[in-house]
């Protein structure tokens, strides 16, 4: 896929459009159209203050330097830890708190009532936190048996 | 470095790993002024770090990192911070670029605010050219009550901190039923007489069996063995019985009536008070749940409660009275086979206590499934329209098809175990039998006990074991009855975070003089105000414009105090409105919606909502101002017509008008209009918007409106976006400064325009042919002005 436009990263740690008649935008955000059920298919580039500025099917497609900056980019605005394990939590009663292993670490967090579960196509879960911030369980088939004990008296 | 000044003093938020290598670091006298405890790292994975600052430069330290990264305050560096998606970003640059960049989760986000704030504060006394080093804290550093976990200032009336609140968890649910208790202490006088009648009541049943023992070796044995029957003793005896039975029945009768009214009245309680709780709940409690599933266990849940206390605990209890009365009666009469006769009775109590488990987990998921299967019902019977207007008929079937599989799938699991449970309890019941009459007949055989020991032990288990196989059951329902009592407490331990004041200031009268400071709110991990300043003087009128997401409703919403600000205050005649009685508040402002809700009931009720005592009178009166009066008039029963849900049909104006009339009804001093005309079409609105006009004089109104034509008469215009303020004016000035509004203005002129130039298109077409020559059609003068 041919681009008619160019990123880079300035001093400040922004990315920095390019367009194809030259005008430069800064603090451009890549974001994802489908983040759970799609997260390779779709995404846009945009300004600033909220409009698209590109839009580009594929990472894949794009020339490497470009695709590099917008992975890394992506890398650090991306926030959906993967629950890999569920190791504790502190009472089957609604606000209680877990401790699971994620592919970003161990971490705790409040679950505030069973209804921050929802249930996504083909066994995925979204857990949200008291904070807001979201875990997916990606298959609640591939968790280990006590994991999938825990889990199943909040389903 | 010297070490020999005293250790300094670490604040409480600086974690234990930390604590030695930066009391190493830092230099004498040089104090901790601000601690951000981080838990992410650069490409977002859960690593500790720490962000100090201290009277004279900031100090980073990650895991893993041994060094102390340190930048020294002033020469230009800032402090900025951003977050999404429940991350934030906290960086440090100066002119020139980036200097550093650090990441938390938004739990850390009070102590942030603090961090940030500290660094500013120390930044300006830098630049005035006070000395820091060895200073105290400035003194608006240090707040009135801080939380003792996170640090973060404590609300004014909040006795828990808000950010560290959550990880306080409820206890088990197997012990919930006993939090009933609170519910049954009004009735404890009844609830004890109910016990002891039940006392005397068991005890009355536990006299037949006794008496076929010598109605057995008295009577009938003798009488095989060649002897006359005694006719008196006979006599006696029957009389016994027949007296047992009846003082059986009578106290039986007055037991089960006082325990059946008192847990009637503990089961309306528990609904009551449910109710009641939920109805002071935020807005956000009702936002995040479904009616169907509130419904369910404000109405099924306490039912089921009910149902557990009427019958099956009442019955329970007697039957653990009757067992523990039988087994001293038999141990009284023949301690051995006593002994052999409640030998399988632990063995019972084991396999009950087995199933338990499983059968508990498999109600609650029965009761969430059930919920589920509700909840698809609540989510299309509404939305009928949609459903058939895209033909999803046989899809929203299919939905429904899958939920209520799901359904039987959960039952089918939780009945196998189930099923199992009853035949089981019943085999051991007859393994029991047997084995007394075993031991019975060996011990009559050895002349230790009379064939009337041995018939009074059968009559006695006959009841006994049959009461185990009742009281079996009392797992599964109590199972259910806990699980329900569990989802009501759920909503009667959720508390409100919009807490009522403890000591609320009392306002008497409201001039209507309303400040926002610095306001901030966010919903879940996305901030959606931040930073608003806003000063309305008392009768001003504001209007609130911006694209949709700007912020608009939400900032009206906190106004309200549906919701609370997550920062910053609102002030009402400068008083936090934090401080007022909830109720209070909202009683002195109007409200009207979007789309205005009738509840079912006579129009007049609907007017009167806010103030059901208005006289008759006063609601013509406001129907009147409301523009509403004369078409009240025209329907059949004036304004005794029945609306809301399955009564008259109203148009979406003639709604909106009757909202009018009920916001006009209670004399707010502050009244909200929350895009009170945009579901309406340009026609209509002109008649709102009379009635409006009535409504807005004198009062201090602030206006949310899409339309910016329907804000003519505003004051100032506040325009939005992203949840900042960007321009305050007048309509003339904002158009003057050809800024944000004037861009949106634009934006509507256009679109507006282009309706009108499809409406007359349309129009010429259909008229077609030689009409086309009559209209003197503006068209091309309008597309070059």
């Amino acid at each position: 896929m041919s681009i008619d436009f160019s990123l880079s990263r300035d001093a400040f740690g922004r990315l920095q459009f390019t367009d194809a008649d030259g005008t430069v935008h800064e603090g451009v955000v890549p974001v994802r159209a489908f983040p759970i059920s799609a997260p390779d298919a779709g995404l846009a580039l945009m300004s600033a203050d909220g409009l698209e500025l590109a839009w580009v099917d594929s990472l894949a497609a794009l020339p490497a330097p470009v695709a590099a900056l917008l992975a890394e980019e992506l890398a650090q605005r991306e926030f959906m830890p993967e629950i890999r394990a569920i190791v504790s939590v502190s009472s089957f009663a609604t606000p209680s708190t877990w401790t699971v292993e994620t592919d970003r670490g161990p971490t705790r967090f409040v679950l505030e009532g069973e209804e921050s579960i929802r249930r996504l196509p083909a066994a995925m879960l979204l857990i949200a936190d008291s904070h807001g911030v979201q875990y997916l369980l990606r298959d609640i088939g591939a968790l280990d048996r006590a994991s999938r004990r825990l889990l199943d008296r909040f389903l | 470095m010297t070490m020999h000044s005293a250790e300094p003093i670490l604040p409480l938020a600086v974690p234990d790993r930390w604590r030695g290598p930066l009391a190493a670091e830092l230099a004498a006298g040089e104090a901790v002024l601000a601690v951000l405890p981080l838990d992410l790292d650069g490409s977002l994975h859960y690593v500790d770090g720490l962000l100090v600052l201290t009277g004279r430069r900031l100090l980073a330290q990650s895991a893993g990192a041994d060094d102390w990264q340190a930048w020294s305050l002033g020469g230009g560096r800032v402090l900025r911070h951003l977050d999404h998606a429940g991350v934030g970003t906290l960086e440090l640059v100066d002119e020139r670029g980036r200097l550093a960049c650090w990441r938390y989760t938004i739990g850390q986000h009070p102590a942030l605010l603090r961090f940030v704030e500290t660094w500013a504060q120390l930044d300006e006394a830098l630049a005035r050219g006070e000395a820091l080093a060895s200073g105290p804290p400035p003194a608006q550093c240090v707040p009135t009550a801080t939380c003792a976990q996170c640090g973060a200032p404590l609300p004014a009336q909040a006795e828990t901190c808000p950010q560290c609140d959550d990880a306080a968890v409820a206890t088990a649910s197997t012990w919930t039923l006993l939090r009933l208790r609170r519910f049954a202490r009004p009735y404890a006088g009844a609830l004890l007489a109910g016990f002891l009648l039940t006392l005397a009541a068991t005890a009355a049943t536990l006299v037949p069996p006794y008496l076929t023992m010598p109605l057995m070796d008295e009577v009938l044995i003798p009488y095989q063995n060649g002897q006359p029957i005694d006719q008196a003793l006979v006599r006696g005896y029957l009389g016994a019985l027949l007296a047992a039975s009846l003082l059986a029945w009578v106290l039986g009768w007055a037991r089960t009536w006082i325990l059946a009214k008192v847990s009637e009245r503990i089961g309306a309680d528990l609904r009551t008070t449910t109710y009641e709780h939920l109805l002071t709940l935020s807005l956000e409690y009702f936002g995040g749940k479904r009616t169907g599933d509130l419904m369910a266990r404000i109405g099924s849940e306490t039912d089921r409660i009910n149902l557990f206390l009427s019958l099956h605990l009442l019955d329970f209890a007697t039957d653990v009275l009757m067992i523990v009365m039988t087994s001293v009666i038999l141990f009284s009469i023949n301690p051995w086979l006593a002994l052999v006769t409640l030998l399988p009775l632990p063995f019972i109590g084991w396999m009950i206590h087995q199933v338990r488990d499983r059968l508990r987990h498999g109600f609650e998921k029965v009761d969430r499934i059930w919920a589920e299967v509700t909840n698809v019902l609540s989510d299309t019977i509404p939305g009928i329209r949609v459903v058939k207007a895209f033909a999803q008929e046989k899809r929203e079937a299919e939905r429904f098809r899958t939920a209520n599989q799901h359904n039987l799938q959960i039952n089918d699991r939780v009945n196998r175990v189930w099923s199992l449970f009853s035949p089981t309890v019943t085999l051991l019941t007859e393994f029991g039998l047997l084995v007394v009459w075993a031991f019975g007949i060996w011990q009559v055989s050895r002349d230790e006990i009379t064939v009337g020991v041995l018939t009074a032990f059968l009559a006695y288990i006959g009841r006994f074991y049959t009461r185990l196989d009742s009281m079996s059951r009392i797992v599964s329902v109590t199972q259910k009855a806990a699980a329900g009592a569990k989802r009501i407490f759920d909503i009667l331990d959720h508390r409100s975070n919009v807490p009522e004041a403890p000591d609320p200031v009392r306002l008497d009268r409201i001039d209507g003089r309303i400040t926002l400071r610095e306001v901030g709110f966010r919903y879940g991990n996305r901030s959606v105000i931040h930073g608003v300043d806003l000063e309305i003087a008392p009768g001003e009128m504001i209007g609130l414009v911006g694209h949709s997401g700007s912020g608009k409703s939400t900032l009206v919403n906190l106004i309200c105090r549906f919701y609370d600000v997550a920062e910053g205050a609102i002030l009402v005649d400068g008083v936090d409105l934090r401080q007022l009685a909830i109720a209070d508040w909202r009683r002195r402002i109007g409200v009207v919606l979007q789309e205005p809700f009738l509840f079912f009931g006579s129009i007049a009720e609907n007017i009167a909502y806010g103030r059901p005592q208005a006289s008759r009178e006063e609601i013509v009166a406001a129907a009147r101002a409301a523009h509403a009066h004369e078409f009240i008039l025209r329907l059949p029963h004036g304004y005794d017509s029945i609306v809301g849900e399955r009564g008259q049909s109203l148009s979406g104006g003639e709604r909106q008008r009757i909202s009018i009339a009920r916001a006009l009804l209670i004399d707010p001093r502050v009244l909200i209009l929350d895009e009170a005309t945009s579901s309406v079409d340009t026609t209509t609105e002109t008649e709102i918007q009379k009635a409006l006009d009535n409504l807005v004089k004198g009062r201090t109104t602030i206006a949310v409106a899409h339309r910016l034509s329907t804000l003519r008469r505003a004051d100032r215009l506040v325009v939005l976006d992203r949840g900042q303020i960007v321009e305050i004016g007048t309509h003339d000035d904002l158009l003057a400064r050809r800024g944000a509004y004037w861009a949106l203005y634009q934006a509507q002129a256009r679109q507006a325009q282009a309706d009108l130039q499809v409406d007359i298109g349309d129009e010429a077409g259909e008229a077609a042919g030689g009409a086309l020559a009559d209209l003197p059609i503006e068209r091309p003068a309008k597309e070059h002005p």
